[in-house]
């Protein structure tokens, strides 16, 4: 038959309602996004922006901030706290939250200094016992979250006084404990960079693996009549992506480069991020946030979930706190007490993650403990104290949740859950 | 001829595929269900009626696993079971529209479409087959839904009402529940639900739908099974049944059609003659 070749082309079957709204040019796309803002969908942006109005603020009182050194010292100092904030992120997507990431940190990083200075033992088994007591005491905390019903809220601020308790224990009364500087943690964690060389390496690899897998994404999608993601789209993003990273190691590289510990987190960052939207495990998580009894009359073990994700959340916390201890090279009563914790939260929030369940992104943890490590860097270069730090992170974390809240109206209202 | 295109279709009726027994059910103070009984053989639908709060959708929640009874038997083909939770539930091939539809409004319409369900290619999801039997799904149900990859809380009621059809046909069942699958639902998307229960029962599968609207329910079911106060009030042939009986029988205006009749007969003996 010939008349199908006299027919007008088919859409693809996702493109066919006429009511959709349909994306072709970069108008288009910058009015679909404009669209988004206003319907409280605002994902990443109001961090990014944040962090570009925090940057140009101590930049133009202080021009040392963004030098090539002071942003080394930065990534370096980030990492670790970081970690932890990842966990929170988990956490924060079912809608719950870990209080004890601190002292879980704390207690854990004591125990590896005790066993590797006191007591003589190897540094990897050290850090390996730490990080198995942290998915431990996870497991602790699934077991009386998934049979006990105890609300995460309760247990986890026992586990705050708890583990302080088990920190001061562990240390005994020698009070503080100093890591060798020469030891393999306090090197990887301050002294281990990326050179030039494979600086740019990494980046390319980076490049090229998010191309090739945009690039597989339309060949599937079309094979498969679907409408694919636009080529100029991916080749745009891949661009910027590139100049964006290559410039970042070749400013890096005037000072020391990419340290490995910053290397690390960025890594842990984005295969969380891997995990969370490409795996059943994190559709999961996401379908337990949203609505938690769906997800278990669609015969999701919700159990599992939360156990999973809190065993993961004092996993991050442990290793965090070990990485801490490392690049301190000590450790003291005061380890992880302190602000860990709540600088942890703030950054999984003012990085964008929901406190209500079900929204957020990895790549929150990461945005979000730049903002606040810039706000103390800059700081510090004022030689401002640290009652003011406090007072302007609490006060950037409130307008962190005002917005999250603000947004959930937005998207009742306009219907985007 | 293939028996498929005939119009008279294939059914595999009389072989019993779900049978409940005496279930109890109690809330609190409340006695939702009390010695429950319901039979669906395949291909056929039952339709299951009754007031609000009869005990039909603490039934249907009963059987898809979300509540244990606290007594009674569930047999499924034959041999009695414990419907430990939903995901046993959908093991034995029970799929259900549950009224609230208990679908994740942060998720978009694939995400919830297979929930539970995902296609993957070893860890990793297969969007791209997910999302292109979505829309065969969701075209056989003539759905008007613009994009599936927008979070459901941006859909119409009847919008999410399809999703939730359209999920419970994801897989092969072998019983669908329909906890008042249409009550959201425009008129096309309505006679399309209808013609998807008579689709369902001519493949053989043994469909269970809760309904308020007897004009429906009279013309999509075989039997028509009434609660009333969390007990079986009566049951009909639908062919059987006028909708006043059925009336009756629901607002409980006499315990049941006989008696009523009887009663009509006593206060005029003439009107029978
Ligand atoms: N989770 C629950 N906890 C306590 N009581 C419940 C629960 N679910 C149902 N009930 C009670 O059980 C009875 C039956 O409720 P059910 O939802 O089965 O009614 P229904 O027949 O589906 O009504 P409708 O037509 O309004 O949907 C009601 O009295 C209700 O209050
Ligand atoms: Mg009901």
């Amino acid at each position: 038959m010939t008349d199908q070749l006299t027919d007008p082309p088919t859409p693809a079957v996702d493109a066919a309602d006429e009511r959709l709204v349909r994306v072709v040019s970069p108008a288009d796309y910058l009015r679909q996004l404009g669209g988004r803002l206003r319907g409280g969908d605002l994902g990443m942006l109001p961090v990014i922006f944040g962090l570009v109005a925090i940057c140009a603020f101590f930049y133009s009182r202080e021009p040392t901030f963004l030098s090539s050194r002071s942003l080394v010292t930065m990534t370096l100092y980030a990492a670790p706290l970081g970690v932890i904030a990842l966990g929170i992120v988990l956490v924060l997507l079912l809608g719950e939250i870990d209080l004890s990431v601190g002292t879980v940190s704390g207690f854990t990083s004591a125990t590896t200094a005790v066993m590797f200075v006191s007591h003589g033992q190897s540094l990897a088994l050290s850090i390996l016992v730490a990080i198995a007591l942290g998915a431990l005491i996870g497991g602790g905390y699934a077991v009386l979250f998934v049979w006990v019903g105890v609300p995460s809220f309760v247990f986890t601020l026992a586990g705050l006084l708890a583990f302080e308790g088990a920190l001061y224990w562990v240390l005994g009364d020698q009070g503080t404990i100093n890591l060798p500087r020469d030891s393999g943690l306090p090197e990887f964690t301050r002294q281990k960079f990326l050179s030039d060389a494979q600086g740019y390496a990494l980046v390319a690899v980076v490049v090229a693996v998010y191309v090739g897998s945009r690039l597989w994404a339309i060949r599937q999608k079309r094979a498969a009549g679907l409408t694919p993601p636009n080529l100029l789209g991916v080749v745009i993003k891949a661009a910027a992506l590139a100049i964006g990273l290559g410039w970042l190691t070749y400013y890096l590289g005037i000072d020391r480069g990419w340290g490995y510990l910053p290397v690390l987190f960025a890594g842990l960052v984005v295969l969380m991020d891997l995990l969370l939207r490409r795996t059943r495990w994190g559709r999961y998580v996401y379908a337990v946030g949203g609505n938690e009894e769906a997800a278990r009359r669609a015969g999701i073990r919700v159990g599992m979930v939360y156990g999973s994700v809190f065993v993961l959340c004092s996993t991050f916390a442990a290793l965090g706190g070990v990485l801490v201890a490392g690049q301190l090279t000590t450790v003291s009563q005061s380890s992880g007490t302190t602000d860990t914790n709540l600088t942890a939260i703030a950054a999984a929030v003012i990085g964008g993650t929901s406190l209500f369940g079900g929204r957020g992104s990895a790549y929150s943890a990461l945005l979000g403990i730049l903002v606040l490590q810039a706000i103390r860097t800059g700081l510090n270069l004022m030689n401002v104290d640290s009652d003011v730090r406090l007072i302007v992170t609490g006060a950037v974390l409130l307008l962190a949740v005002a917005i999250d809240s603000v947004a959930r109206r937005a998207r009742s209202s306009s219907g985007r859950g | 001829m293939s028996v498929i295109e005939n119009e008279a279709p294939v059914r595999d009726t009389g072989e019993v595929v779900l049978s409940l027994t005496g279930i109890n059910k109690r809330f609190g103070a409340v006695q939702a269900l009390t010695d429950v009984e319901l039979t669906v053989l395949a291909g056929e639908v039952v339709a299951l009626v009754g007031d609000n709060g009869a005990g039909k959708s603490t039934l249907v929640k009963t059987i898809a696993g979300v509540y244990q009874p606290d007594a009674g038997v569930i047999e499924f083909a034959g041999a009695p079971v414990t419907v430990a939770g939903p995901a046993g539930a959908q093991q034995l091939g029970i799929a259900t529209v549950f009224q609230d539809l208990a679908l994740c409004d942060n998720l978009d319409v694939v995400a919830n479409l297979f929930l539970g369900k995902e296609h993957h290619l070893g860890p990793v999801l297969n969007e791209v087959t997910m999302e292109r039997e979505a829309w065969r799904l969701l075209r056989s149900l003539s759905a008007k839904i613009p994009s599936v990859r927008i979070p459901v809380a941006g859909l119409s009621g009847g919008q999410r009402q399809t999703v939730a059809i359209a999920r419970s046909l994801v897989g092969s069942p072998k019983v669908v529940l329909l906890d008042e699958p249409t009550a959201a639902l425009g008129v096309a998307q309505t006679a399309e639900v209808l013609n998807l229960v008579e689709r369902l029962r001519n493949q053989g599968l043994a469909v269970i739908m809760v309904s308020h609207n007897m004009a429906d329910v009279q013309a999509v079911s075989d039997r028509i099974v009434v609660l009333r106060l969390g007990r079986n009030a009566a049951e009909f042939r639908t062919e059987e049944a006028t909708t006043d009986q059925l009336v009756a029988a629901i607002t409980g205006a006499s315990d049941n059609v006989v008696a009523q009749r009887a009663a009509r007969r006593a206060a005029h003996p003439e009107a029978s003659q």
